[in-house]
């Protein structure tokens, strides 16, 4: 009995963090496209509902109800794996982000404000994320075009090349912390915004923000889907519902990598000064996420695309010796200040 | 539940795989009750811009892919030592800095060495 209801209470969960999590990525695309028109003086979609606020509905409803298309030549089983192959790992990284502090008792159970505590989280969800590739290398193979070839040969070189640095950095707080668990790691981080790690690790998070932005191929790291060169990437011979899963799953990618980077380097769901703690803690956590995805934004409507090559040198010869030497300096000074 | 390694603060992560997995089949299954289906052989050709392609896609590509995914398998195994090395750093005290400064040393000898044989030029 015991059992079934703590099943109950980890599927209610799941599914409310599944909702959540997609009607954000719903309206994350709405948001990219009002903020871009803004930047750039237009007035962006305004056609359906007040402001165009039912856009992403019709959006949804629309690649729903489209023709599916299966290239000729295309191995048909790979070619409908892949989309759902990107799909799962985008979603479940989410099973171990702390949203909140306060957990929910009723009787002698207790709703959490993360879906399960694990030792390893971020470990897990680095682990997750890295199987998102095949996806797109095995939807690239698959589809016989030559765009979509060279699409995902540049997106598996691409994410591969910045998961290096983007793992160092994260080192750097788990140094700090001594925890992999992202719950601990929040907790680490309590007392007013000096005690968040971007105050200490603030090469590491310039670091990791690179590699996030690469790793989910936005702009200006966005060659795997360039498309004044290759058309769409390694999606161009995608459409309809499939189509929309690897949309679904960058955008969902996007909220995931900021979500880490929160509760790695801002603290989580953490007030900045103990005296506005009387805002609840998930209103601190989603203001956080939603200030780096407006930057994410920001970064498209600003910096022009980078070339393959200078994008793999600056990976290779920039950000993955910087980020070691980052792991050296913490380790040695926090050495020392264990010592005094 | 406090944090420990109980196999079962695994099982969410387990449902939460086949919720996602089920969440994307029947997404697909229930797009292909009611889409339509009208191909016809121009619509099914691959995209090259109105031009019939003339060859097959799965063509030789550049060896330079298989350098950076060699170069990525080796770097990333020693990023995997880190983590429990971070994880530990207070119980491993002076032993633990010496061992894994010197790891890195050696990892920056095999850096610069694969640097100046040219493996990170993309050209």
């Amino acid at each position: 009995m015991d059992l079934a209801i703590r099943i109950g209470i980890v599927l209610a969960e799941i599914a409310a963090v599944l909702g959540v999590v997609l009607t954000h990525v719903a309206y994350l695309t709405y948001m990219e496209r009002k903020i871009l028109s803004d930047m750039q003086d237009r007035l962006g979609p305004m056609e359906v509902g007040p402001h165009g606020l039912l856009q992403p509905l019709a959006d949804g409803l629309k690649l729903f109800f489209k023709e599916d298309i299966i290239p000729t030549g295309a191995n048909k089983i790979i070619f409908s794996a892949a989309p759902i192959l990107v799909l799962i790992p985008a979603l479940i990284g989410f099973a171990v982000v702390p949203f909140g502090r306060d957990s929910l008792v009723i009787g002698e159970f207790e709703i959490t404000p993360y879906i399960t505590d694990i030792n390893v989280g971020i470990l897990y969800i680095l682990a997750f994320s890295s199987l998102g590739a095949y996806g797109v290398l095995l939807g690239g193979w698959a589809s016989n075009s030559k765009y979509s070839l060279l699409g995902g040969l540049r997106s598996a070189a691409q994410v591969i090349s910045y998961e290096l640095p983007l793992g160092l950095s994260l080192v750097g707080p788990i140094l700090l912390s001594g925890s992999l668990s992202m719950v601990t790691m929040t907790e680490a981080q309590g007392g007013g915004f000096w005690h968040w790690y971007v105050i200490t690790q603030p090469i590491a998070f310039v670091i990791y923000m690179i590699c996030a932005i690469a790793e989910t191929n936005r702009l200006p790291f966005d060659l795997p889907e360039a498309e004044s060169e290759l058309v769409a990437g390694f999606f161009t011979e995608y459409s309809g519902m499939r189509f929309s899963f690897f949309f679904l799953a960058e955008y969902a990618n996007m909220i995931l990598v900021s979500c880490i980077a929160v509760v790695a380097f801002l603290g989580g769901w953490q007030a900045p000064f103990s005296f506005m703690e009387f805002v609840p803690p998930i209103v601190w956590f989603l203001a956080k996420v939603y200030f780096l995805l407006f930057f994410y934004i920001w970064l498209r409507a600003t910096v022009p695309r980078l070339r393959f090559d200078q994008l793999m040198a600056f990976g290779w010869k920039v950000m993955l010796p910087l980020s070691l030497v980052n792991v050296l300096l913490t380790s040695i000074v926090k050495y020392f200040l264990n010592q005094m | 539940m406090p944090t420990d390694s109980l196999p079962s603060n695994y099982l969410p992560v387990l449902v939460f795989f086949f919720i996602a997995l089920g969440f994307g089949v029947v997404t697909i299954i229930m797009g292909y009750l009611v889409r339509p289906s009208r191909p016809y052989a121009e619509k099914l050709y691959p995209y090259e811009s109105g031009i019939h392609p003339e060859t097959d896609a799965r063509q030789r590509f550049p060896l330079r892919y298989y350098m950076i995914a060699m170069l990525f398998v080796l770097f990333d195994i020693e990023v995997v030592f880190l983590f429990p090395w971070a994880v530990s750093f207070d119980h491993l005290g002076l032993f633990g800095l010496v061992e894994m400064i010197l790891f890195l040393l050696i990892l920056f000898v095999g850096y610069f060495y694969a640097w100046k044989k040219g493996a990170l030029e993309w050209d």
